[in-house]
């Protein structure tokens, strides 16, 4: 690693001023970011830690529904505490990483780095979710802009992020064997005005909206409604791994397993 | 540098770390705790977790500052207050679920983990929770004998040797 | 019962307590006061020549002691290859330089250019990215067969070409064997991939040199699974030490599985370095950095053709092989692909003709060697899969099939040159069977299918060459080091033992197993006796511990000491007893006269041998100590036969392994826990080259696979729990236990089962698919099925 300053800030003021200095970089759970900064790949002046500040932790239930996750919260509180009203969510976040991995890191690093591999930006792009920052608030729609690109500023935080509750869904994960991130996943997402599918880990753009799949389970939600519906190895992230043909397979495999697997 | 206190194994301790001082530097360099291991540089590997105000963590990927204040637990803690092996420890050596010993604190700083919140797992849920560490030597077979061992079920009637 | 303690008891393992309590002694564990540490500037191109280094502006940097490139070890020895190969026209192979530091090319990613000695390791990697490097790309040699083309680029410009040895085997029978299978009734030819494997023992690398100007005497301490080979490679032909001013120390290592037998440029610089900066250097490799510096392991690519008579009768074999070496020759690289593969290609079976080829080549990546198997994994997944294949083609029972052919008589001289002391095939393939309830798979089938899953039932043999090695028959072979061991057996004056063991442990419990034997023969308790290992400076010189050699080996080496103590005990007893010599008997500890109720104990004679007060001094030296160096008749021959059971997702190509069982004869036991470990490491190991791991280059010789973020290790939920057994016991004939080795049976046996298991599963399901390479991923079982359907 190159030598940086180390701040933990225990207000949301304090850390914003802390990332105002030049190259500074906010550091959530750091369970990407310090692997990074150990192969040398990025050279902050400073990292604000945002960990101390107690204020971005936790989860709650909004007046319109929706469920509140602050953007330190770990993956295993959600997991945890998600259990019951938002089981899928749940899910998705008792499968991130490993359990010490859990523990680290958090929904809003996760987010803010966009790591096209990710649970995460497929849950809120899937219930359009509105992440909410130290300045304002954006619409997953909008805020999702390619792999680990997003409409974040520099120095701007993920405070919180509000997932409205779906009546439905499920997160159908296929790993990549080796880093055990998704190779292909699969949020669905049951409204009573519609379905949403969002996919991560197939595209070279990142997380993406499957809409052909979500105007078929719109319509008639169910996994055969699937079957004249697939998806163009273009665009598929082609590895070692697998071939963007076999990503683009995959998801619809997972679209009709989230499907069958929706609660 | 700046200056970090933190309680581990029981014992308050302090020292210089730099911004970029990771906690199991701080451990296995200023602390001198060499049971704590690096096994690899992706946060993949899992030789050195410990546990950080009693949750499973990998010290490669914390910085020491993050961890002041905090309560460490790490291997060295780990035995019983007499110095002998705790009933995790033991159930390793009983069911021989160590060879090299490189994985080892980790595996058993993950498995005390997994008891704590778990205390009766399956072969499944102990198979998935040590998804975060890494061994080459014992095929798990062992490992996970040894962890439902230590939950107090019969094994004998689980697994074949 | 079994007993509960000397030889056949599940001992407990000793050396468990300290490392469950953190208190291991790993090489990275170790400081030495004042140490610098070094980091190496590394090649980022797979070749290219090297214009100039400028290390001006790195080497004023804050920190940096000393920065060292190849032209500082121009007057050093290079990198030295243990082994020499003669072709099948009776030439010596090509043999390229290995310097410590590269001078004048690159020739993979990680070859090390510069290293950079600092106070610090953070100061010494900002130094390396100030050195400025001027080198020219040339085109990268990846592919093995376009790199035997005519006018391929060399990866040597002093060698002839990329070609390090055309080797036959055995060369007086090519017409022979060509002609039987010109003529056969039946052929079944198979073209495979034994992909580059990454032996990953979790504990990365280190070296730390350190130096001593009052004697003129260098210490390394390494990672090493040999730590007198390391001495004796690396004082004679690196740096030119003389043995008594060199120590090597292997400490506690945390595991090796064949990558860390090798000499490496890292143990040389450290301890070059040392000196040359009167600094104590130290060393450790990040994960990243092992797997472009750790020597890889198998890649290789085969054609095989099994052919058979009307009666399903094997009658010849014949395959060609390109052996990937990467860009230089590692410490025991070429007798890999020969001498350890193309000797056990008869298996188990009694195939009257076989003919092997073997091209050893030379590319841009990082030089390949031993990994756990060594040769044998890839001898018996041709032969596993060809007979496999051949089953299928003939639709006959794939277990008949091999019974059939099975040898059944021994001593059996093969038609590859090596001769099998004893073996009972038969005997395991029962085991076997009992074991995996062959019966019950047609329901357990019925099951999967209902639940959308095609199940599979593979099966396979092994058989390997272990107790590495006669030290003639390898020294005709090429070896260049005699491959005895040697154990020193201390009595103490109060009757405790050390005893000094040339073989090294890490992992395999030597410090329990060892003891048990010298207990057995002494009839005293096994707490009583220490064995210490890994320290150049306490160890008689022995060879280290790979090949599945150590009980067989070394073993055999601390019998034959224990068996000098035990007759010079005697003589001692003899004289306390007033008796004569022939007549004193040991059990349990105590030397008596036969015939009579007079006896002396153990300690009480360890005593006399020390406190010589009533002794026999005009006949015997006073002390108890005695060395052997044992040197074996013959390779042990341990084999099995494995199978499993395997799910296949058919919508995802992912492949579940639902059972495996393990039938193996290694002879006799010494502690039956150990040895079941052994194999359920060696199985995870199979399974994860079977179905995980994969080594991978890009075209431009980029190694894709550069971390556990591509490189897939097996996981406690990848593998089941195994159903091991080794019931089935043949003692070796040639060595004083009877014991034929244990560590690499399940990573040679088990990758072909798992592929046997995921093509019947294919079949299952009307996939006509005849072959998988490995690793059989979720995207190749799908891009294989969908090919045939």
């Amino acid at each position: 690693m190159y030598a940086f300053d180390f701040e933990r800030p225990t207000t949301l003021a304090d850390a914003v001023a802390a990332l105002s200095k030049d190259e500074a970089q906010a550091l959530g759970g750091g369970q990407t970011l310090i692997p990074t900064l150990k192969q040398r790949l990025a050279s902050p002046s400073a990292l604000v830690s945002l960990t101390g500040i107690a204020d971005m932790k936790g989860i709650c239930t909004s007046d319109d529904g929706a469920l509140c996750i602050g953007g330190g919260t770990t993956h295993a509180t959600v997991a945890r505490e998600a259990a019951d009203s938002f089981p899928a969510l749940s899910d998705l976040a008792g499968n991130i990483g490993d359990p010490a991995v859990r523990n680290r890191g958090t929904i809003g690093g996760s987010l803010a780095n966009n790591d096209p591999a990710a649970c995460y930006p497929s849950a809120a792009l899937a219930t359009a979710a509105t992440l909410v920052t130290n300045s304002r608030s954006i619409g997953a729609d909008d805020y999702f802009q390619g792999m680990f690109t997003t409409a974040l500023e520099e120095g701007e935080i993920v405070t919180e992020v509000r997932f409205p509750i779906p009546e439905k869904a499920a997160y159908m994960k296929f790993e990549q064997p080796a880093s055990r991130f998704a190779m292909v996943g699969v949020f669905m997402a049951k409204y009573t005005d519609g379905v949403r599918v969002a996919v991560t880990g197939a595209s070279e753009e990142g997380v993406f909206r499957w809409t052909e799949a979500e105007t078929a389970l719109s319509a008639n939600f169910s996994g055969d409604s699937l079957s004249g519906v697939s998806l163009s190895g273009e665009g598929m992230i082609t590895d070692l791994h697998g071939s963007g043909d076999y990503r683009a397979h995959l998801v619809g495999v997972m679209t009709r397993r989230a499907v069958a697997a929706a609660r | 540098m700046s200056k970090v206190a933190m309680t581990v194994n029981g014992k308050s301790v302090s020292g210089d770390a730099k911004g970029n001082t990771l906690l199991v530097e701080f451990l296995r360099e200023d602390l001198r705790l060499t049971g704590t291991h690096v096994g690899c540089d992706t946060s993949q590997c899992g030789a050195c977790v410990v546990h950080v105000n009693g949750k499973a963590v990998k010290a490669c990927t914390m910085f020491a500052a993050e961890a002041d204040g905090a309560e460490v637990t790490t291997i060295e803690g780990m035995a019983n207050a007499d110095g002998s092996l705790n009933v995790i420890q033991q159930a390793f050596q009983d069911h021989h679920g160590l060879q090299c010993g490189f994985c080892t604190p980790g595996m058993v700083m993950s498995a005390a983990a997994l008891l704590k919140e778990n205390p009766k797992p399956t072969e499944a849920e102990v198979r998935d929770y040590l998804e975060g560490n890494i061994c080459r030597c014992t095929g798990y077979h062992n490992i996970v004998k040894a962890i439902m061992a230590a939950s107090g079920q019969d094994v004998g009637a689980i697994a074949a040797e | 019962m079994p007993k509960d303690s000397g030889i056949g008891a599940p001992s407990k393992r000793r050396e468990d307590v300290r490392f469950l309590t953190g208190a291991g002694n790993y090489t990275d564990d170790i400081n030495v006061h004042g140490q610098a540490y070094v980091h190496f500037l590394r090649s980022d191109v797979a070749h290219g020549t090297i214009n100039s280094i400028n290390t001006d502006a790195a080497a004023a940097m804050s920190g940096v002691i000393r920065i060292f490139t190849g032209v500082d070890f121009e007057g050093v020895g290079g990198l030295p290859c243990g082994w020499q190969v003669t072709d099948r026209f009776g030439e010596a192979m090509q043999e390229p330089g290995h310097p410590v530091l590269a001078q004048g090319k690159v020739r993979h990613v990680g070859d090390p250019i510069a290293a950079i000695v600092a106070d610090s390791l953070e100061e010494a990697r900002n130094a390396a990215e100030a050195i400025e490097l001027d080198i020219t790309e040339l085109p990268a040699v990846v592919d093995m067969k376009a790199a035997l083309e005519d006018g391929a680029t060399k990866v040597h410009d002093d060698l002839t070409s990329n070609l390090c040895y055309d080797w036959g085997f055995v060369e007086d029978n090519r017409d022979a064997v060509d002609d039987a299978i010109k003529n056969a009734a039946h052929v079944t030819t198979l073209e495979l991939v034994n992909q580059r494997l990454v032996a990953n023992p979790m504990e990365p690398r280190v070296a730390v040199g350190d130096y001593s100007r009052a004697n003129d005497e260098s210490t390394l301490y390494t990672t090493s699974q040999n730590p007198h080979v390391i001495r004796l490679l690396m004082g004679a032909f690196v740096l030119g030490i003389p043995e008594h001013k060199l120590r090597v120390v292997a400490p506690d290592v945390g595991g090796g599985f064949g990558t860390k037998i090798f000499h490496y440029a890292e143990e040389a610089f450290c301890t070059f370095a040392a000196k040359a900066c009167n600094r104590p250097v130290k060393w450790t490799a990040s994960r990243s950095e092992a797997f472009m510096s750790d020597a890889h392991g198998r890649d290789h690519v085969t054609k095989i053709e099994l052919a058979l008579d009307v009666d399903n009768n094997f009658t010849a074999l014949r395959t060609e092989t390109y052996a990937n070496m990467g860009a230089y020759l590692s410490t025991f690289a070429p007798s890999v692909p020969t001498w350890l593969h193309g000797t056990l290609m008869a298996g188990n079976y009694k195939t009257p003709l076989i003919y092997v080829n073997v091209k050893a080549v030379f590319t841009n990546t990082v030089p390949v060697d031993a990994y756990r198997g060594a040769g044998r994994p890839e001898a018996t997944f041709q032969l596993e899969r060809v007979v496999d294949k051949a089953a299928r083609e003939l639709g006959v029972d794939p277990i008949a099939l091999r019974r059939q052919n099975f040898i059944t008589e021994f001593p059996y001289a093969t038609p590859v040159a090596v001769e099998y002391d004893t073996g009972d095939y038969e005997a395991t393939m029962v085991k076997l069977e009992e074991i995996a309830d062959i019966s019950g798979f047609a329901a357990r089938r019925a099951e999967s299918e209902k639940h959308g899953k095609l199940r599979g039932f593979g099966v396979n043999c092994y058989i390997e060459a272990c107790g590495i090695a006669p030290s003639n028959l390898v020294g005709q072979l090429g070896a260049r080091a005699g491959l005895y061991d040697a154990a020193t057996v201390r009595v103490n004056a109060t009757g405790s033992i050390s005893v000094m063991v040339g073989a090294h442990s890490h992992g395999q419990g030597h410090e329990t197993s060892f003891p048990q034997v010298v207990a057995e023969m002494l009839g005293i308790d096994e707490g009583m006796i220490d064995i210490v290992h890994g320290d150049s400076s306490k160890i008689p010189f022995g060879m280290g511990t790979y090949g599945s050699r150590s009980i067989a080996v070394c073993g055999s080496a601390m019998v034959r000491a224990t068996e000098k103590i035990i007759a010079k005990a005697k003589k001692i007893a003899a004289h306390l007893l007033e008796a004569a010599e022939a007549d004193i008997e040991l059990k349990d500890g105590q030397f008596s006269v036969a015939g009579t109720d007079k006896s002396v104990a153990w300690g009480d004679v360890t005593l006399a041998a020390y406190v010589p007060h009533n002794y026999p001094l005009e006949d015997i030296e006073p002390g108890l100590e005695e060395t052997a160096f044992y040197d074996p008749a013959n390779f042990t021959y341990p084999a099995g036969a494995y199978a499993c059971e395997v799910e296949v997702d058919p919508e995802t190509g992912q492949v579940t392994v639902d059972r495996f069982v393990a039938a193996d004869d290694f002879g006799n036991i010494i502690n039956p826990m150990i040895v079941s470990g052994q194999v359920h490491g060696g199985l995870a190991q199979g399974i994860g080259q079977a179905l995980l791991e994969n080594c991978a280059y890009d075209e431009n010789g980029q190694l894709l696979s550069a971390s556990y973020m591509d490189y897939a290790m097996p996981r406690a939920d990848d593998v089941p729990f195994y159903e091991v057994d080794h019931s089935a016991q043949t003692p070796c004939t040639h060595n004083p236990l009877g014991v034929k080795g244990c560590g690499e049976a399940g990573a040679i046996g088990s990758p072909p089962t798992i592929i046997n298991a995921v093509i019947d599963a294919l079949h299952s399901g009307g996939y006509d698919v005849t072959h998988i390479d490995m690793p059989a991923s979720p995207s190749r079982v799908w891009a294989a099925m969908n090919a045939v359907k």
